[in-house]
C-alpha cells in the first residue's frame, strides 16, 4: 500500500512483478493459459482487439476502470509502467474456453481511450458507464454521455478523491411513556 | 427447443419457418449503424417536446420510469410511427445509489450485504460471485460442505427468479393467474430461505469462507414440501400458457434476436441460449462443483420472446433436477473454513481462548486482509454472466469492486428487440429480457 504522499509512479517497480509467459499481439501476457491477462499499450488496444476478436474472443464481457491514486497497481509485468487510471477489458471465447483480460494503463490527467464500439458494440453502455463514474474519455463513442448520474451532474464518483457522502443518522431518544 | 450436449459452439439456428424468403441481414453492420437505437440526451429530448407537432414527424413518447410493465424503474424514450417503434432508448440510473463505491468502504465481510441487494431477485448469486472472488485472491478453497450448500442455495434462488420471471412475464402479457401461480410457488421458497438464512431476501448468506450457518433441524423435509409439488405445477404453467394460442400469439416471432446480434451485444443468460447458441458458466466453465452434477442446457431456435420463456420454464426443471441430485450427494463436514484470520471463530470456542477472542474482535471491528492482487470471476446467474472484478491493495478494504451486472449489459438488445415492432410488443420485450432494476443501476 503506498504511504500517503507518495507519487503512483515512483512505486511500480516492486517485488509484484510477475514474469512474462508470452507476447500477445505485441503486449505481454502473464497468467494461466485458460485465464491470462495482457497489458498493451494505450496505441496498440485498437488494433490488439481487433486481432483477438480474429482469434476466437468473440465477446467483450465486460469492460470497467480502477482508479489507483492511491494504491498503485499491482501484478505488472516488467516493462509496464503503472498509472493513476486503469481500463480492464475482459474478454471471453466460447470455442477455447478461455478469458482474457486486458489491463491498460491511462494517464491520470484528461485520460483519453479510443472506443472499442467497432470492435465489440457491446462495450457502448460499458463505456458510458466507465465515462460518468471516472471521467475516462473514449474517443468516437456514438452515445457518449452519462448513464448512470444525471446529465448535469459535476465530477465522477468512482474516482478516489472524489468524496464518499455521508448523511448524518438521526438517533431519537428512548420513546417514554 | 432443444436440449445440447455441451458442445460449447452451437448450431445456427436454421433460417425461419415462415416460409417468407430470407434476406441475409448483416446483422454485425446493422448494430454498427445504430438502427434501432435512438441517441438522443433527456435533455434534448425534454427541449423537443415544446416544439409544436407536425404530421410529417415522427412521435417520441416516454415510457416509465414508473410504468407497470417497465419491471420497476427502466424509462424509454421511444421515437414512433403510428404504432410502430423506429428507436428507442433505455435510461437508468433511478435506482443508482454507489453501489461500487459504497463496496470500497465496507470490509470484506459486510462485501456480501452490500452486494447482496444488487439483484434482489436472485441474491445469493451476488453473493456467490463476491465471495468467489475474495476467496480466489485469498487463495483459499472452502470445504466440500459449504460448495454444495452454496450449490444447493443457489439452485433453488434460480427456481425462484425464475418463477418470478414468469409471473411478470404472463402479467405484462395479460395472463394475470400465471402472476398469482408464479407468486405462490415463489413464496414457498422464500419461506424456505427464511428457514435457512434468517431472511427472506438480501440473506447475506454466502460469505467469504463458507456459508453463514449450517442448513437447520428439518430442513430435508421443508425442502421436499417445497419441491415436491413443482413439477405438477410448471405443468400448469404449461397448460396455462405454453399451448395456448393467445399466448403464443402474442410471443411467437416477437423481438427476434439473431446470434450476431447477441454475441456483438455481450448478451449472456437465456437470451444469449435462446438465438440457439449453447452457453452456460455452469457446463462450459464449471465452478462449485457442477461439473459433478448431470443437467441439460435449453437454447432456442428463434430467438424471439416465446423462446426466452419457454427456456426459463425448462431451467426451472432442470434446477429441480440438479436440487436432487444435492439433495443425494450432499457431503457431510464444515459449512465453512477454519481459519481464524478469515472466519470468526465459533461461538464456545470465545468463552475459553483469548487468541479466538482477539481474532473474533479483529474480523468484526478492523477485518481480514486480502493479499494484494485482482481477479475476475463470473458465476451464471439466472440474467446471465454475473461477473466481480476485485482489487485489493493488501488491506482489509477492497480498491476496487465492480459487479459485471448481466442485466445492464442485456439492457442494450431491447432497442434491437423493439425496433421495427408495434408498441404493444414492447412490453412483451421489456418482460423477456426480464431486467432487474437494482442490478442495473447499482
Amino acid at each position: 500500500m503506498a504511504e500517503d504522499g507518495e507519487s503512483v509512479d515512483d512505486v511500480t517497480e516492486t517485488d509484484q512483478i510477475l514474469p512474462v509467459t508470452e507476447q500477445l499481439h505485441g503486449a505481454p501476457v502473464v497468467g494461466e493459459p485458460a485465464n491470462q491477462v495482457a497489458f498493451p499499450d494505450l496505441e496498440q488496444l485498437v488494433d490488439i482487439s481487433r486481432a483477438l476478436k480474429a482469434d476466437g474472443y468473440v465477446m467483450c464481457v465486460d469492460l470497467t476502470a480502477v482508479d489507483h491514486l492511491h494504491a498503485p497497481a499491482v501484478h505488472l509485468p516488467a516493462g509496464v509502467q503503472g498509472a493513476r487510471f486503469e481500463l480492464v477489458v475482459s474478454l471471453i471465447n466460447h470455442g477455447e474456453r478461455r478469458r482474457l483480460r486486458l489491463r491498460v494503463q491511462l494517464p491520470g490527467d484528461e485520460p483519453v481511450v479510443p472506443t472499442l464500439f467497432d470492435v465489440w458494440p457491446g462495450t457502448e453502455a460499458m463505456e458510458r458507464e466507465v465515462f460518468d463514474m471516472f471521467g475516462i474519455t473514449f474517443e468516437g463513442h456514438p452515445d457518449h454521455t452519462r448513464v448512470l448520474m444525471p446529465e448535469d451532474w459535476i465530477g465522477h464518483p468512482l474516482r478516489k478523491d472524489y468524496a464518499v457522502g455521508r448523511i448524518p443518522v438521526q438517533f431519537k431518544g428512548a420513546p417514554t411513556r | 427447443m432443444t436440449d445440447l450436449a455441451a458442445t460449447g459452439m452451437a448450431s445456427v439456428p436454421e433460417s425461419p419457418t415462415d416460409g417468407s424468403p430470407t434476406e441475409e441481414i448483416d446483422y454485425a453492420a446493422r448494430i454498427r449503424s445504430g438502427h434501432g437505437v435512438l441517441r438522443m440526451s433527456e435533455v434534448r429530448m425534454a427541449e423537443l417536446g415544446d416544439e409544436p407537432p407536425s404530421d410529417d414527424q415522427t412521435m417520441l413518447i416516454n415510457m416509465g420510469p414508473s410504468h407497470p410493465s417497465t419491471h420497476g424503474v427502466l424509462r424509454l424514450m421511444l421515437e414512433l410511427d403510428g404504432e410502430t417503434v423506429i428507436r428507442s432508448k433505455p435510461i437508468v440510473g433511478y435506482l443508482h445509489t454507489g453501489m461500487e463505491k459504497t463496496g470500497e468502504e465496507l470490509t470484506y465481510l459486510q462485501g456480501p450485504t452490500n452486494v447482496t441487494r444488487m439483484d434482489y431477485a436472485s441474491p445469493l448469486f451476488n453473493e456467490l460471485v463476491f465471495s468467489l472472488a475474495v476467496e480466489d485472491l485469498l487463495g483459499i478453497e472452502v470445504p466440500e460442505r459449504a460448495t454444495w450448500i452454496r450449490m444447493l442455495m443457489c439452485e433453488l434462488n434460480r427456481i425462484g427468479s425464475h418463477l418470478l420471471f414468469n409471473a411478470t412475464n404472463g402479467m405484462d402479457i395479460g395472463a394475470v393467474s400465471a402472476m398469482l401461480y408464479g407468486w405462490r410457488d415463489r413464496e414457498e421458497l422464500l419461506r424456505f430461505f427464511e428457514m435457512v438464512t434468517g431472511l427472506r431476501m438480501n440473506h447475506n448468506y454466502i460469505r467469504p469462507g463458507g456459508v453463514a450457518a449450517d442448513l437447520p433441524d428439518g430442513w430435508r423435509d421443508a425442502l421436499l414440501r417445497v419441491i415436491d409439488p413443482l413439477p405438477e405445477r410448471l405443468d400448469d404453467f404449461d397448460t396455462l400458457l405454453t399451448g395456448q394460442p393467445i399466448w403464443r400469439e402474442r410471443l411467437q416471432g416477437v423481438g427476434v434476436l439473431s446470434v450476431t446480434e447477441a454475441l456483438e451485444l455481450s448478451a449472456t443468460g437465456p437470451l444469449l441460449r435462446s438465438t440457439g447458441y449453447a452457453w452456460d458458466l455452469r457446463q462450459d466453465m464449471p465452478y462449485l462443483a457442477y461439473d459433478e452434477v448431470e443437467f441439460n442446457v435449453a437454447v432456442g431456435s428463434y430467438g424471439d420472446c416465446f423462446d426466452r420463456y419457454a427456456i426459463r420454464l425448462h431451467e426451472i426443471r432442470e434446477s429441480l433436477r440438479i436440487v436432487r441430485q444435492i439433495l443425494d450427494k450432499l457431503p457431510s463436514g464444515d459449512y465453512r473454513i477454519q481459519e481464524p484470520k478469515v472466519t470468526p471463530p465459533p461461538r464456545a470456542r470465545i468463552d475459553q481462548s483469548m487468541e479466538a477472542l482477539i481474532h473474533h474482535f479483529k474480523i468484526f471491528t478492523e477485518g481480514f486482509k486480502v493479499p494484494e492482487g485482482e481477479t475476475y470471476v463470473a458465476v451464471e446467474s439466472p440474467r446471465g454472466e454475473l461477473g466481480c472484478y476485485l482489487v485489493s491493495d493488501g488491506g482489509t478494504k477492497p480498491v476496487r469492486m465492480h459487479i459485471r451486472a448481466p442485466s445492464y449489459v442485456n439492457l442494450q438488445t431491447l432497442p434491437h428487440l423493439m425496433a421495427d415492432g408495434l408498441l404493444a410488443d414492447a412490453v412483451a420485450n421489456i418482460s423477456s429480457v426480464d431486467p432487474i432494476m437494482g442490478e442495473v443501476d447499482r
